[in-house]
This record gives structure tokens, sequence and C-alpha cells, in this order.
């Protein structure tokens, strides 16, 4: 089993290349998944906790993991922001009762489409080939940030039948050689 | 690829998948449809939708016909009527004025009611799962018989302690300021109140529409008003006050509906400057949450400071887009109950949560859990309709505590209509907004059936299923 999991992650990062993240889906059986739930401590704003999830430990760098959110962070900031681009937005759609939004795009949605790259992009390089997948906010209500992880198929004999979660040793095991 | 040692483990796993999945009958008949389907075709919520998704509203629409027609004929009879001769004696401004005001009540009133309030997406089963998981440990509670105790989460925002509820219907913490509109049976983001005068609720992403439409709707009631006594005046300066009223009798009739309606829609137009100005939701100031009332310490932790930001923030804000994601298409997702040679996959991207495929796969991966993990879901939903009816709602309001225009009081709906008892009385007739919808036993019936379809959506065990379907018809 051991010597499968390294072919089976290059399998990963091949398919990937094909930026086919649904490959991944396909040749890895989803073993849990993790949420990383609002932070509320500054009001209404959309913020998610930093807290490092303990399921990610044998999966992901605590830093790398910190920043991706920390940097989620910013771009909502950046969406949410008041100031004088925002202002100037409001005014004009409210002189025109609002149908100026029928043909223009809010600044929050372009900031939502920046998101959704970067959220690709982290998955491509970062989290596919340490076998986790990020689902953007967006499609969760901004609720939570979803994290699947998946598990080898080789290594699911022995990881999934009997292991709960999937930081349980076994799956640590096929975690660390394909994390580090 | 896949090794031979992992082949019959795997098709234990699925075969225990077909058991729990086969068990509603919708879902694999609803499967071969939903590739072409939208997600407001299975949308969970009480509300209505048009224009193929683009239009929402909320179910029961008729004071909102009727709001429009008020408006429509009174504009009208004033153009047709008042405008030309008062476009001649006084000044042409005045049909010109008139119809732009008349264009933006219109504009904001059709963006009020046909937009997303801010609904928030109802938790997918994985998530509902997690969230029990977290709430369970931390209540220390196994699975009993009972209902658990109420769940909240506590939070401290700018030094102020809020206290987020967990919404049984949805399945989610509420965020705050967030409410559920029990007519509507969805969880709004900022909840404001639910309008029955424009068909939906006021939320988040409407209200600066709502509040420019009250505020354009008074002047427009004060400028007919205006100008209709005006032409009566001038016109009785040169025929008499009797013969005036017969030569214009459709001025009689824009006079008594603008009469009935300034003093509600400026009152609520004032009402409405003061929650902006002190950033407060009709909501919170119903329930006094930010009032001195409660405590030297309580003050509204949201609010910016000052009068301008106040309201520069909940008009000129960003617009945050809708979350439901009304026109998007359905993911279909793998055909998991009865294929256990494509396993557990395609599972990332599906948003439908009438669909619990998604979910057992992970339940299922975790056998020493499987036995607790789907009979709690069972008993939650079993829960439900006392759930929405009792528990996670605002406590009804005994007093008005900072309303002083009455009529104030009667465009709001409360949240929980099957208690009438606080229910706000409607002082007059239709001009002035009654603010009433009949209640009680139609809306409770509602609420089992809707917690049926939710738990047949959310695929539980079968006699789980069968057990809400005695209850519903009970």
């Amino acid at each position: 089993m051991a010597t499968e999991k390294p072919c089976l992650l290059i399998e990963f990062v091949v398919s990937l290349e094909g930026h086919n993240l649904q490959e991944l889906r396909r040749s890895a059986s989803l073993a849990t998944k993790v949420f990383v739930q609002r932070d509320y401590s500054d009001g209404t704003i959309c913020q998610f906790q930093t807290k490092f999830p303990p399921e990610l430990d044998s999966r992901i760098e605590r830093q790398l993991f910190e920043e991706t959110v920390k940097t989620l962070n910013n771009f909502y900031a950046e969406a949410e922001k008041i100031g004088g681009s925002s202002y100037l937005e409001g005014c004009l759609a409210c002189a025109t009762a609002y149908f100026i939004f029928l043909c223009m795009e809010t600044h929050y949605e372009k900031v939502l489409k920046k998101i959704s790259r970067y959220i690709q992009e982290q998955n491509e390089k970062i989290f596919a080939p340490r076998g986790l997948l990020l689902t953007d906010p967006v499609e969760r209500g901004m609720r939570v940030i979803e994290i699947s992880i998946y598990e080898d198929r080789c290594s699911s004999g022995s990881a999934s039948s009997g292991s709960s979660s999937s930081s349980g040793s076994s799956s640590g095991g096929g975690g660390g050689a394909g994390g580090r | 690829m896949t090794p031979g040692g992992g082949g019959p483990m795997k098709d234990c796993e699925y075969s225990q998948i077909s058991t729990h999945s086969s068990s509603p009958m919708e879902s694999p008949h609803k499967k071969k449809k939903i590739a072409a389907r939208r997600k407001w075709e299975v949308f969970p919520g009480r509300n209505k939708f048009f224009c193929n998704g683009r239009i929402m509203m909320a179910r029961q629409t008729g004071v909102f016909y009727l709001t429009l027609v008020l408006i429509l004929v009174t504009s009208g009879l004033f153009f047709a009527f008042d405008c030309p001769y008062l476009a001649v004696k006084i000044t042409p401004a005045i049909p010109v004025v008139g119809g732009i005001l008349f264009f933006f009540v219109m504009g904001t009133l059709l963006r009020t009611s046909f937009s997303d309030p801010g609904v928030l997406p109802r938790a997918t089963p994985d998530e509902a799962a997690d969230l029990e998981r977290q709430i369970d440990i931390a209540n220390g509670t196994s699975s009993g018989g009972y209902r658990p105790p109420p769940r909240t989460r506590e939070v401290i925002i700018n030094g102020q302690t809020v206290k987020l509820k967990y919404c049984f219907t949805c399945k989610i913490f509420r965020p705050p300021r967030a409410s559920h509109c029990s007519l509507c049976d969805n969880c709004v983001e900022r909840f404001d109140h639910h309008c029955p005068w424009v068909g939906n609720c006021v939320g988040k992403r409407n209200y600066r529409f709502f509040y420019m439409f009250i505020l354009s709707l008074s002047f427009l009631t004060v400028f007919i008003f205006a100008f209709v006594i005006t032409h009566v005046i001038l016109r009785s300066q040169q025929t008499g006050f009797l013969n005036a009223l017969k030569d214009s009798p459709a001025s009689v009739l824009e006079a008594v509906v603008c009469f009935f309606s300034v003093w509600s829609i400026v009152g609520l137009s004032g009402f409405h400057t003061y929650l902006i100005s002190s950033n407060q939701t009709t909501n919170e100031d119903i329930k006094g949450s930010w009032s001195n009332k409660r405590g030297k310490e309580n003050y509204n932790p949201y609010s910016y400071g000052n009068i301008i930001t106040n309201c520069c923030a909940a008009l000129c804000g960003p617009i945050s887009p809708s979350l439901i994601d009304r026109r998007g298409f359905i993911q279909p997702d793998t055909p998991q109950p009865a294929a256990p040679t494509n396993g557990i996959t395609m599972y990332g991207a599906t948003q439908s949560q009438s669909n619990m495929a998604a979910a057992t796969p992970l339940l299922q991966s975790e056998p020493s859990l499987t036995s607790e993990e789907l009979p709690l879901p069972g008993k939650t939903t079993l829960g439900t309709p006392c759930a929405t009816l009792s528990l996670g709602q605002p406590t009804p309001p005994s007093s008005m505590p900072n309303l002083t225009s009455e009529t104030v009081l009667t465009d709001m709906i409360p949240l929980k209509e099957e208690h009438d008892g606080h229910q706000f009385l409607t002082p007059e007739e239709a001009p002035s907004p009654p603010g009433m919808l009949s209640t009680g036993s139609p809306i409770t019936h509602s609420h089992t059936l809707h917690v049926l379809s939710l738990a047949s959506q959310d695929s539980l065990h079968e006699d789980s299923v069968r057990g809400l379907v005695k209850l519903s018809s009970v």
C-alpha cells in the first residue's frame, strides 16, 4: 500500500495539470469535510475564523492555510468597504432609480469574481496536491469555507474502513507521505 | 488503478448507501429531471418566482397588487385630469416633476418587491451534520428521546454580547441581525420586517430600495395632494366650489386617497429615517435590543457613531449579491444509490439541498458513527415543527417603546403570527396600511408539510420518513 501512495499523488498532480479538478474527485474518494465558520467578532462583515482545524493538521502547513484564509478575509473586506467609490456607486444607482444595476456589475460582484479565481488558483497550486479542495464560500451562502478532504483509493482499503476522521493515524500515514 | 483489495470493501460501503437513499421516492425520480432544472424550482422557502427565477416574491401577493393599483390609479387620474389644467394655469413643470416622482416610486417599488431581500440558503446536509456534532459535543448530551435545549452561541461584537440563535428550519446559526421570517420560511440577513404592501421581506439587500420607495411615495403623495387641492381651489375661484367638484370628480377621489395615505406613509418614512440614522432594524427596535431600558451598558454595536455615516452605510453601501443563485442550474450528482461501481465521487460542487446524495457517502464512511448520525437529524426534523413555532424566534413585544406614530405600527408584520395576542391592530381601512394577515392554522399546517418535504429531501432513514408522514396526517 505504501508504495502505491506516491504514484497516486503523482496522478493527482498530473490530473491537475489538465486543470481538471473533477479528475481529482473521480480518482479519490471523499473522506470528510471540514467547515471553517464565520467570525462575527467584528460585526456582520464577512470574515472567516483563522483558527486552524485539527483535522487538517496532517495535511497542510498551518501557515499556508492561515494565509489563504487571511487573503480571503481581505478580499471580502475590500468588497464590503464603505468609502468614496461605494458612495459614488450608491448615489449613481439611486439617481437612476436603481435601473443601472440592470446593465452594470456591482463592485461586490467584481470582487467575488476575483475571489473565485483566487480560490481556483489556490486549489490547483496548494490544496489539491495535498488531497484537499476548497469550496468557494459563495456557494455555501457565505456561511462556511468548506474544505473537502480526499483519501487515495489505494489507501482507502486500510484508511476508510477503520478511521472516522481523516486525521486518524491510519490516514495520517497517507497524508504524511503526500503532504511533506 | 483501483487495487483489487479495495473492491469488496467498497461494495460493502455502497450497499449501505443504497438502502438509505432509495427510501425517498422523489429523489431518484427527480434526478432524471434535475439536470435541466434551475435552483429556484426546488427552492425550499415559501416564495413565488416569476420570469424563470428573475423575480422573487413572498407567497401572499394580494396586498402588493392593491398597492400597485392604488398608486397607478391615483397617479393616472392625476395626470389625466389635474395636470392638463395645472400645466396650463400654473406651469408645465408640474406634470414633469410628477412624472419623475412617479417613475421613481414605481422603480423602487418593483425593485423592493422583486429582489432577493438577503435570504440565507439552508445548510447543506454535511454542514448540518457537522454543526449537530459540534453542538452535541458542546452540550454534552447524547441522542436521547427528547429535543435538546435551544442552541445559542455567544459572540462579542464591539463590546456587546450578542447571542446567535440556531435556526431549526435552516439548520444554521443565524448571523447577527438575521432573522427567520415565518411567512416566507427563510432566514433573511439584517431582517427588517415582512412587508405585505410590497409583497416581500425587507432585509439587507432591499432595505435601501424600500426606504427610497416610501420616501419617494411620501413626496408623491404630498405632491399630488397639494396640487389636487390647488386645482380645486383654482377652479372654485372661477366656477364655485360645488361646480369645481363636479367638473373634476377624480380630484375628490385622489384627495381622499392621498389624505389617508399621507399620515401613514410620511409617518413610516420618518420612522425609517430614525432607524437608518441609528443603524437599527425594525426588528431590533421593536424588541428593544439596544435600548437603554435594558441596561446602562446596552448600546448598538453596529452603529458607526454618527448619523451621517450610518445613513451613508445603509443607503450607499455596497450591495451584496444574492446568495441563493435562483437561476443557476442544479448540478446533477452521480447516481449514488444504485451505482456501486462509480463510487462516492462528483461530490464537490453540488448545491442542491434537495439531494442528500452528497451527505450519505460522508456519513457512511464513518461506520462507527452511522447509528448515531442518522437518527439524530431525524429527531431534529421531527422536532422542527414544534421548534419553528416555539424556538429561536423573537419574543413578541408587549409594548411599543419608540414609536410615536401609531399608524407606523400597522405596517409591520411580526415574525410569529401564531401569537395572536400581540398583533398590531388596524386603526383604519384600506388607504392606511392595515398590515395584517390572517394566520394560525394554515401556517402551522404548512410548517409541518414543509418539514415533511425537508425530511424527504434530507433522505433520512425510512422509518423517520414514515413517522413524519404520520405526523403530517394528524
